[in-house]
């Protein structure tokens, strides 16, 4: 893509020169795909956050009659659904689930991903092979199988879907630490706090970790995205949080009668679309931001 | 090359184990007495089956020696009872298997056939403006939820256009026979494969693509350009070439995410794969059923995980020597 930026500082690994240093969110804004995809997550978390304000009684509730057509109506703008509950409030109250699962589920995944990468990378041998197969392990099985098993097991919960998608969701981030902290392991400023006595620990916090940030910062917002396509799936089978309204569970209940309302999947599967797309967007531009040299790439 | 696949067999069989233990664990998690669990719902069930189920399972003994009877089962082939639908699990997986395998055959040879051809396409004239839009496209595949691409095509193309059946595996009651047959279940092939095949397409072009440029850099392309080659034997024979390398190793991670996604795929065209069966299980919480789907995909994987492995070092042209 013509999009990348030519940028004369460092890359992020290297030690910082922070004169020259332009400013990650200037470079985020020259990109106009990213701009577009904040744009379209700021209306995403606006709706999230406006709708207990504009739509302040229970999306579930029945408001008029079944099947109102889309744009017919200024009372549900969009129309109604087959038990009469307005679409547009659906996808106000579900934009706040999508977001806040896709967003905890990333957060949890990267728990579980950056120390055992970072374990792996640093201490190499016996630990890095067993982690390492660890990892294979869970790459290997079916990612949406073992989560559908597991929130059915674990009773469908917004805890159970966001544990579930955590599980599925950690090894690329321990393979891409891993990779990260192998290669500056034998960094001079490493070799120096090992030399000062400083514990593991500390050597992989303060020294080692920071300078692994610009790629998992990319990486999480990749993940966000996968992770909010893998709720609104996993509630499209039924499988959400059963008191919550989320975009999946509307188009898995408007399925049965697609043939005569497509209104009703249409709009929620538009919504999780344009969601997932701007986060990737997002995902775009930061790694051209951030990893300069990469983006040459692409 | 026999002893390489021996020892990829080796290392799938002992994933498979750990897999199998997983499963193990997996359903002490569910709240309730195991057996009950792995007999289906509470309640729905009778004493005597359970306590069939118990000493089977050795669940009032130690959980190492439950975890040894339970490894026992399954590795011969044993998944358990499915007393909701009152067959054998084996039996029910064996006979939708087929389905499945059809349909994740045709949808990853359409995502990596389209894939590679229109990341090749892209990597040739990038930053061109068909360059722009296959990765534009690419990206909004990406984006799109498995399910709802599936359903916004029953709409266009059986609802609207009428041109494709929606649902199902063939015309039920039809009696077609022999070529008939088979064009019949084509027909209702087309929409599920297509769908399925979609997202991963775009997973590929972006491979394709991206790799492509990386090679076509290296030092032997200018080499090849100053013998005086031409540009589509450079393009074909030097550059694709290895470029596909990262393209396998991608296919064989994208093997679970293929076999998940027939999970959706199924459940909206009622195709009748293990996918459906697994969306059936879990409606009726047929934990035992749901779990020996979970076992027969992870198989699955691991299979088409040894195929990339072998398919790899046929395209690697590095090793050619070694062989």
């Amino acid at each position: 893509m013509s999009r990348a930026i030519a940028m004369t500082d460092s890359p992020p690994a290297a030690p910082p020169a922070p004169a020259r240093r332009r400013s990650p969110l200037a470079a985020i804004l020259r990109h106009p795909g990213a701009v577009l995809g904040l744009v379209i997550l700021a209306g995403a978390i606006g709706a999230a956050l406006l709708a207990p304000v504009l739509y302040p009684a229970s999306p579930w509730r029945m408001v008029q009659r079944p099947f109102i057509p889309p744009f017919t109506l200024d009372r549900v703008p969009l129309g109604t659904d087959a038990l009469g509950r307005d679409i547009a409030a659906g996808l106000m109250h579900g934009a706040g689930v999508s977001l806040l699962v896709g967003l905890v589920s990333t957060l949890a995944a990267l728990l579980i991903g950056v120390p055992l990468g970072a374990l792996a990378g640093y201490l190499g041998g016996r630990v890095d092979d067993a982690l390492m197969r660890f990892t294979e392990l869970f790459q290997t099985v079916p990612s949406f199988a073992l989560a559908i098993v597991l929130v059915a097991i674990l009773q469908p919960s917004l805890g159970s879907m966001i544990l579930a998608i955590a599980l599925v969701s950690w090894p690329p981030v321990t393979r891409l630490v891993r990779g990260e902290v192998l290669s500056l392991r034998s960094r001079e400023y490493v070799q120096a706090a090992v030399v000062t006595g400083q514990t593991t620990f500390t050597i992989l916090r303060r020294e080692v970790l920071p300078n692994t940030l610009s790629p998992i910062v990319v990486l999480a917002s990749l993940m966000v995205a996968t992770a909010i396509l893998l709720e609104s799936s996993l509630s499209f089978l039924g499988l959400g949080d059963p008191n919550r309204m989320s975009w999946g569970f509307m188009v898995g209940a408007g399925r049965t009668v697609i043939r005569q309302a497509w209104w009703i999947t249409a709009f929620p599967g538009l919504a999780i679309l344009l969601t997932v797309l701007a986060l990737n967007l997002i995902g775009e531009g930061l790694n051209d931001a951030l990893n300069p040299r990469l983006s040459r790439e692409r | 090359m026999a002893g390489f696949i021996a020892q990829r067999l080796a290392k799938g069989v002992l994933v498979l184990a750990a897999i199998v233990v997983l499963n193990f664990f997996l359903i002490r998690l569910a709240p309730g007495d195991p057996a009950v669990v792995m007999a289906g719902e509470a309640g729905a069930t009778d004493e005597i089956f359970v306590a069939q189920l118990r000493t089977k399972f050795a669940l009032d003994q130690s959980l190492p020696s439950q975890l040894a009877a339970y490894l026992g089962s399954i590795a011969t082939l044993d998944l358990g009872y499915s007393v909701r639908q009152q067959m054998p699990v084996a039996t029910l997986i064996g006979e939708r298997l087929p389905a499945t395998l059809l349909l994740t055959g045709c949808a990853f040879l359409i995502s990596i056939a389209l894939g590679v051809l229109l990341g090749a396409l892209a990597a040739r004239r990038a930053g061109s403006l068909a360059d722009t839009a296959i990765t534009g496209l690419a990206l909004l595949f990406y984006a799109t939820p498995l399910f709802w691409v599936s359903l916004m095509a029953i709409i266009l193309f059986s609802v609207r256009l009428e041109w494709l059946p929606s649902f199902g595996f063939e015309t039920v009651g039809a009696g077609y026979t022999g070529l008939a047959r088979a064009a019949d279940i084509a027909q209702h092939l087309v929409l599920p494969a297509l769908t399925l095949g979609l997202f991963f397409m775009a997973v590929y072009v972006r491979m394709t693509r991206a790799s492509m440029l990386e090679v076509s850099r290296l030092d032997f392309v200018k080499t090849a350009r100053a013998k005086g080659l031409t540009e589509g034997v450079i393009q074909r024979r030097h550059i694709l070439r290895n470029a596909l390398l990262p393209v396998v190793t991608l296919a064989g991670l994208q093997a679970g995410t293929l076999v998940g996604g027939a999970v959706l795929t199924e459940t909206v065209f009622a195709w009748p794969g293990i996918g459906r069966l697994m969306y059936d299980a879990l409606l009726q919480r047929d934990y035992n059923l749901l779990l020996g789907v979970f076992v027969v995909s992870s198989a699955m994987v691991l299979i088409f995980n040894l195929v990339t492995d072998v398919v790899y070092r046929a395209v690697d042209p590095r090793i050619e020597v070694a062989r």
